[in-house]
């Protein structure tokens, strides 16, 4: 299996991983140690710059990943810019993904906002890894300022809906000259593969895993099932689904409720 | 137009026979629609005795997938800052009332000072600051002095206060103010007007356009709520989820809280009309969670430890713990009266343990907004 090469960075693996939603840093920890994932992506909104209780950095430094912060609560360009300054200053990373998601309800990304943040950030020296919808011109825009990476999205982010935008991402990878990685909504390890198959240089899961009944379980399945997309993908194809179960306690009460 | 001239067009005692129509096949309908946008009828089948009889299993557990697929494990924590018991509104229900005869303070700077130390030693950086209404003594000139010294201690600043102006709403946002919590306590004029008896607060327009101002200044949030037990809840829930519907619409950018607040029948306290039992205040948490998946779902320390950990899990996104409802209750305990009795009394890290005991993360650290806010 080729490696996969991100901003001139050879990279084992071809899963990065979200940081977020997780029971707790230890669950996390043995979650990516478990993906193989070599990136991971945090919100700089909760990065704790001042080390205080919910350190997540440290235990992911431990791990030896490299750290690709984000600019999620960002809501227009400007504050998206700042993120990414301030990130850089805390984390001593140029990597960004930029990610603008103004409407709160399906939290999806802001063309114009992505446009412009990444265009700014990328002549002020950053990689930058702009997170969009799955709008081919809109890749190829943003490919012209420079970014290190386009990654559209499969479906709405946290919905588990999978490659929703399936023939737009086939356009997406088939025009495009830097990596995409195929960002948001993938809910299951076959889509995972499924995404690598068609042809994606990398993809980018974190709902999927950290809501998974086992974490630490279904990270190791993501790890197999991009291996699996990847080198399918290279031998060349013939042709051409969260849970959460009430715990006993509230199983009595919902029956006694029920009368 | 405003939430209330688009709510006073309809009678909202006429949302109680909605409900009560409500069969087995709109609850289905309603659980089908799951994740589209819901309209108001799908919400009145949610609280429906019929979802309650045949659906509540189906349900919570749809709300918990719901909730850890959106907020995943974590569980934001906030404790409340009362800044004063001084309040010229009378009010049937509330422990502040001007009515009632008291000794009453305002936190001096010094005092807020010492509280927001108690604060940080709990580990809380989401402050929600709380006073009763007086302009005169914890008005404008009062928050300017008291929002930049909390803000120093608070990633994220919430008020409840008395209603104010979008333009100084949107002078506080650049001290540092993060969210808004006003809850109506009822949408029915004729309970209103009964139940705030005199003061600003029997201004039914001013209060329920407050978050309309709120939106007009930009704020990140905006909490809404109405009081269980004032009024039937069947017309109250209604009529608050037009609320969401309508501040969705109009200010698609500010995220929105909603809260359960209910008064408990107690000796000697003020008797609730409508009192709201567990049973169904599960099913009105799941409902909520259902209807709108992006709703943060709060819950004080007004409901008692048992049954905050049966619910936490099934859809709440944000909980307080170790709070007092006293000024100065924090570094200066039992020298005022509190505006009502804490029923979970259990210290941070007792209340923290049971959230890790059902798989959630206790999150301390959100500073969303501050950083943004510099730009």
């Amino acid at each position: 299996m080729d490696n996969l090469v991100l901003a001139g960075v050879e990279l084992p693996s071809r899963l990065i991983l979200g940081t977020g939603k997780y029971a707790s840093g230890e669950q996390l920890k043995q979650a990516v140690a478990a993906s193989g994932a070599a990136v991971v992506t945090m919100a700089i909104k909760r990065v704790d710059t001042e080390g205080h209780r919910d350190d997540i950095v440290g235990p992911l430094r431990e791990l030896g990943v490299r750290l690709m912060p984000n600019t999620s609560g960002a809501r227009d360009a400007r504050e998206a810019v700042f993120a990414a300054r301030l990130s850089r200053e805390a984390l001593g990373t140029d990597w960004i993904k930029v990610e603008v998601h103004p409407g709160q309800k399906y939290l999806l990304p802001d063309p114009i906002a992505t446009y412009e943040a990444s265009r700014e950030l990328v002549r002020d020296g950053f990689k930058v890894f702009a997170y969009c919808g799955a709008d081919p011109e809109l890749c190829r825009a943003l490919e012209e300022v420079g970014v290190a990476a386009v990654m559209p999205l499969g479906s709405p982010i946290g919905s588990a809906r999978g490659l929703e935008t399936r023939g737009m991402l086939s356009i997406i990878i088939e025009q495009s000259h830097v990596p995409v990685v195929v960002d948001a909504g993938i809910g299951a390890p076959s889509e995972a593969a499924a995404a690598l198959e068609m042809g994606a240089a990398a993809l980018m899961v974190n709902t999927a895993v950290a809501a998974a009944g086992d974490p630490v379980a279904m990270a190791r399945a993501f790890c197999l099932a991009a291996e699996a997309g990847r080198t399918a993908y290279e031998a060349g194809l013939a042709s051409r689904a969260a849970t959460a179960r009430a715990t006993s306690p509230m199983e009595r009460f919902l029956e006694e409720a029920m009368k | 137009m405003s939430f209330f001239d688009e709510i006073s067009k309809v009678d909202v005692d006429s949302f109680r026979a909605l409900v009560d129509s409500r069969t087995d096949r709109d609850v289905d309908r309603a659980l089908a629609r799951c994740g589209q946008r819901m309209e108001l009828p799908d919400f009145a089948a949610l609280i429906s005795e019929p979802a309650r009889v045949h659906y509540l299993k189906e349900m919570a557990t749809l709300s918990m997938q719901l909730t850890r697929r959106r907020f995943g494990r974590a569980v934001n924590m906030y404790l409340p800052l009362y800044l004063s018991n001084l309040c010229t509104n009378r009010c049937a229900y509330c422990g502040f009332s001007s009515a009632n005869k008291f000794r009453r303070t305002v936190l001096t700077l010094d005092e807020v000072r010492d509280e927001c130390e108690a604060i940080k030693a709990m580990g809380y950086e989401n402050i929600l600051l709380v006073s009763g209404e007086s302009e005169r003594r914890a008005g404008m000139p009062y928050f300017r002095e008291v929002m930049p010294l909390v803000k120093r201690y608070a990633a994220y600043l919430q008020v409840e206060v008395q209603p104010l102006s979008a333009e100084d709403y949107a002078e506080l946002k650049g001290l540092g103010l993060d969210a808004v919590c006003v809850y109506q306590e009822t949408y029915h004029p004729g309970c209103y007007r009964e139940n705030h008896l005199s003061g600003r607060k029997a201004d039914m327009r001013w209060r329920m356009e407050t978050p309309d101002r709120a939106g007009q200044a930009g704020l990140d949030k905006v909490g809404l709520a109405a009081l269980l037990g004032l009024y039937d809840p069947r017309v109250d829930l209604m009529a608050l989820a037009a609320h969401v519907l309508y501040m969705r619409d109009h200010y698609p950018k500010v995220r929105l809280a909603i809260s359960f607040p209910r008064l408990r029948p107690a000796a000697g306290a003020y008797e609730p009309r409508y009192p709201v039992g567990d049973a169904k205040l599960v099913q009105v948490i799941t409902a909520w969670r259902i209807f709108d998946n992006e709703l943060d779902l709060t819950i004080s320390t007004r409901e008692g430890a048992e049954f905050r950990d049966l619910i936490i899990p099934l859809g709440v996104t944000g909980v307080s713990a170790g709070s007092s409802t006293e000024p100065g209750g924090y570094a200066h305990h039992g020298e005022n009266l509190e505006q009502w009795a804490v029923n979970d009394s259990r210290g941070v890290d007792e209340v923290c343990a049971a959230l890790r005991l059902n798989g959630l993360d206790p999150v301390f650290h959100d500073a969303s907004t501050t950083y943004f806010r510099a730009v």
